[in-house]
């Protein structure tokens, strides 16, 4: 108990020290790789969210929405409220989570294929709802120009500097690199609380959740809030970092990737989003050399992934350990299925 | 004392009466039973009872109060707990984690409370999991408390689901077909078990197929038959009556003489 403790404490000690110092020293200056890097972690603050939804039992197509929404809230808020983007990121996040209970508290008592085309259909309405709500969202044509993160300051001391006066990508990184670990360090111990439990007795079986006395209802939605929340800040992180957002900052393709981020890293792991995230990403980076052949090579290598490691890439971990238990898991069954037999017999 | 009253129940399907004006009551501490043919409404009557389906019309008065097409989970926190068939479990769980999990009616932490490990939630916890080894040893099956529910066998896994509802602390106790399924000693165990579990101070509703343990068990036995109640009485009164007779094994055919 003891030993992994501290060997779980010396990963993350040196998790922290490569993503805060390691690789910054090394990219440093290489913006397209920092580009990469940043927009790699702030698409996995977005996958944990979905990750959550489907930790409840039910499979998100929706994160892209929620991420628009999230990145709207923010340019408007900046741009019209001329609202700090330390404010308007936040309140992007609480907008985003309220649109989640507004629209979660009906559709989540759908399950399966029914939620997740529903789901699915969100993304396209917020697109075609960003595009012709054109008094308040510029249509078409956007929100550009949207300034650099000021500073932020509390009680005169300057905490963090305005972005335009440093390195705004090694700024964007860092910014990015706290957050995931913020989103990261919350989800953990959520998972691993008594609502993490709760959670998993609703994916398991939401009748007998329901007939111990737990409110199903309100714990779905808490879950789908959260999702959306994070997606949220995930959008308006992007939407500062590019200074502009178009209805099609988010698109439906992007809230398919979220939702193979969740697959690829593995769905019964908290730190599976990140995994799959970074893998599938930087991929998609590499691979853009194959121009049209790259959705080809990349489908094949999902269903790949898919047939030989359902659990996600994380299972790799537990390789070994789980085959021993699998193999005194499968000689029970073989003994009850025998002692079955002679009882009928 | 009467801790259950169902007054005139009525569900319908489109134009078919599953359940049709049933009226019975539920003693404090007495263990009745739904029993009828197939098809008579009894798993209905029990899903109306439990509030996991919406009544059409009628009334179902708990300690005084109608509790009728209320939430399941509400119906729970006042006290009605039913149990499920054995596959409803949480199967990827641990047995024991699946009865801890139970007890979630009685936190007396808030969900930010169970987040920050409040002292409360901590106390919570430990509770929790004392009570769960306790029902689970009660129910003879505390040796497999370690192994995921998945893996266990047919036997334990109704005492799980026993163990389950004991955990959400029930006054009143719905059984769904306990002994479905089992054979001649595991339904013996489960009678005990049962009987055990009335003498917890519980009052045990059961809907089940199987006659002779119906009739070794019950106080009250209450038959369904296309969805009307047609008698109602203790196991004798039951085995005698020519109506429960006729539902079950057809009225006599003079002309072709059977």
């Amino acid at each position: 108990m003891m030993k992994t403790t501290t060997s779980k404490l010396a990963v993350l000690g040196i998790a922290l020290v490569v993503v805060l110092v390691i690789l910054p020293l090394i990219f440093s200056g290489k913006l397209y790789y920092m580009g990469v890097l940043t927009t790699a972690m702030a698409l996995s603050i977005a996958a944990a969210g979905v990750w959550l939804t489907f930790y409840i039992g039910r499979i998100n197509i929706g994160q892209g929405a929620f991420a628009l929404i999230g990145g709207y809230a923010c340019a408007i808020l900046i741009m019209k409220a001329e609202m700090s983007f330390w404010i308007a990121m936040p309140l992007a996040g609480v907008f985003s989570a309220i649109i989640g209970v507004l629209i979660g508290y009906p559709i989540l008592r759908l399950r399966g294929v029914y939620f997740a085309m529903i789901t699915l259909s969100l993304t396209e309405t917020a697109r075609l709802s960003a595009q012709s709500l054109s008094s308040l969202t510029g249509g078409a044509k956007g929100i550009i120009n949207i300034p650099l993160p000021g500073a932020l300051e509390i009680f005169g001391f300057t905490l963090i500097p305005d972005f335009s006066t440093i390195d705004s990508h090694l700024a964007f990184y860092y910014l990015a690199a706290v957050l995931l670990i913020a989103t990261y360090a919350a989800m953990y111990r959520l998972v691993n609380s008594r609502i993490g439990w709760l959670f998993r007795s609703l994916q398991q079986n939401e009748d007998l959740a329901s007939s111990i006395g737990v409110n199903i209802a309100m714990l779905r939605v808490i879950a789908f809030a959260i999702s959306s929340f994070l997606a949220g800040i995930g959008g308006a992180f992007f939407v500062a970092v590019q200074q502009s957002v178009y209805p099609n900052t988010f698109q439906v393709q992007d809230s398919v990737y979220f939702m193979l981020y969740c697959f690829l890293g593995g769905l019964g792991y908290v730190f599976g989003p990140i995994v799959g995230t970074f893998v599938l990403f930087l991929s998609f980076e590499g691979l853009q050399g194959l121009n049209e052949y790259q959705p080809l090579v990349y489908s094949v290598l999902m269903i790949a992934l898919m047939l030989w490691l359902p659990n996600g890439l994380l299972s790799l971990g537990e390789g070994r350990r789980d085959k021993a238990a699998r193999s005194a898991a499968s000689a029970k069954d073989a003994n009850v299925a025998d002692s079955d037999a002679k009882a009928k017999g | 004392m009467s801790i259950l009253e169902v007054r005139q129940l009525t569900k319908r399907f489109g134009g078919l009466a599953a359940v049709n004006e049933v009226s019975f009551n539920v003693e404090a501490g007495e263990i009745l039973s739904i029993i009828g043919p197939n098809g008579a409404g009894k798993s209905t009557l029990f899903k109306l009872i439990s509030s996991f389906l919406r009544a059409t019309s009628g009334e179902v008065i708990y300690e005084g109060e109608n509790i009728v097409s209320k939430a399941p989970h509400i119906v729970a926190r006042k006290g009605v707990v039913r149990t499920f068939q054995e596959t409803t479990i949480f199967k990827e769980m641990t047995a024991l984690d699946n009865v801890v999990i139970a007890h979630h009616l009685r936190s007396r932490a808030s969900l930010a409370g169970f987040y920050w490990a409040s002292r409360t939630a901590k106390e919570d916890e430990a509770q929790f999991r004392e009570s769960a080894e306790e029902i689970l040893n009660y129910l003879g099956i505390g040796h497999v408390g370690n192994e995921i529910a998945r893996n266990l066998p047919h036997g334990y896994l109704r005492a799980l689901g026993m163990a389950i509802g004991l955990a959400a602390q029930p006054k009143l106790l719905l059984f769904d077909e306990p002994f479905a399924g089992m054979n001649h000693e595991e339904t013996q165990q489960a009678v005990k078990q049962v009987y055990g579990i009335r003498d917890r101070g519980l009052t045990v509703l059961l809907v089940e197929h199987d006659m002779p343990a119906v009739m070794k068990i019950s106080d009250r036995i209450v038959v369904l038959n296309f969805g009307q109640k047609i008698a109602e009485g203790t196991p004798t009164e039951i085995q005698d009556n020519e109506q429960v007779i006729e539902a079950y094994l057809g009225r006599e055919d003079e002309e072709i003489g059977l």
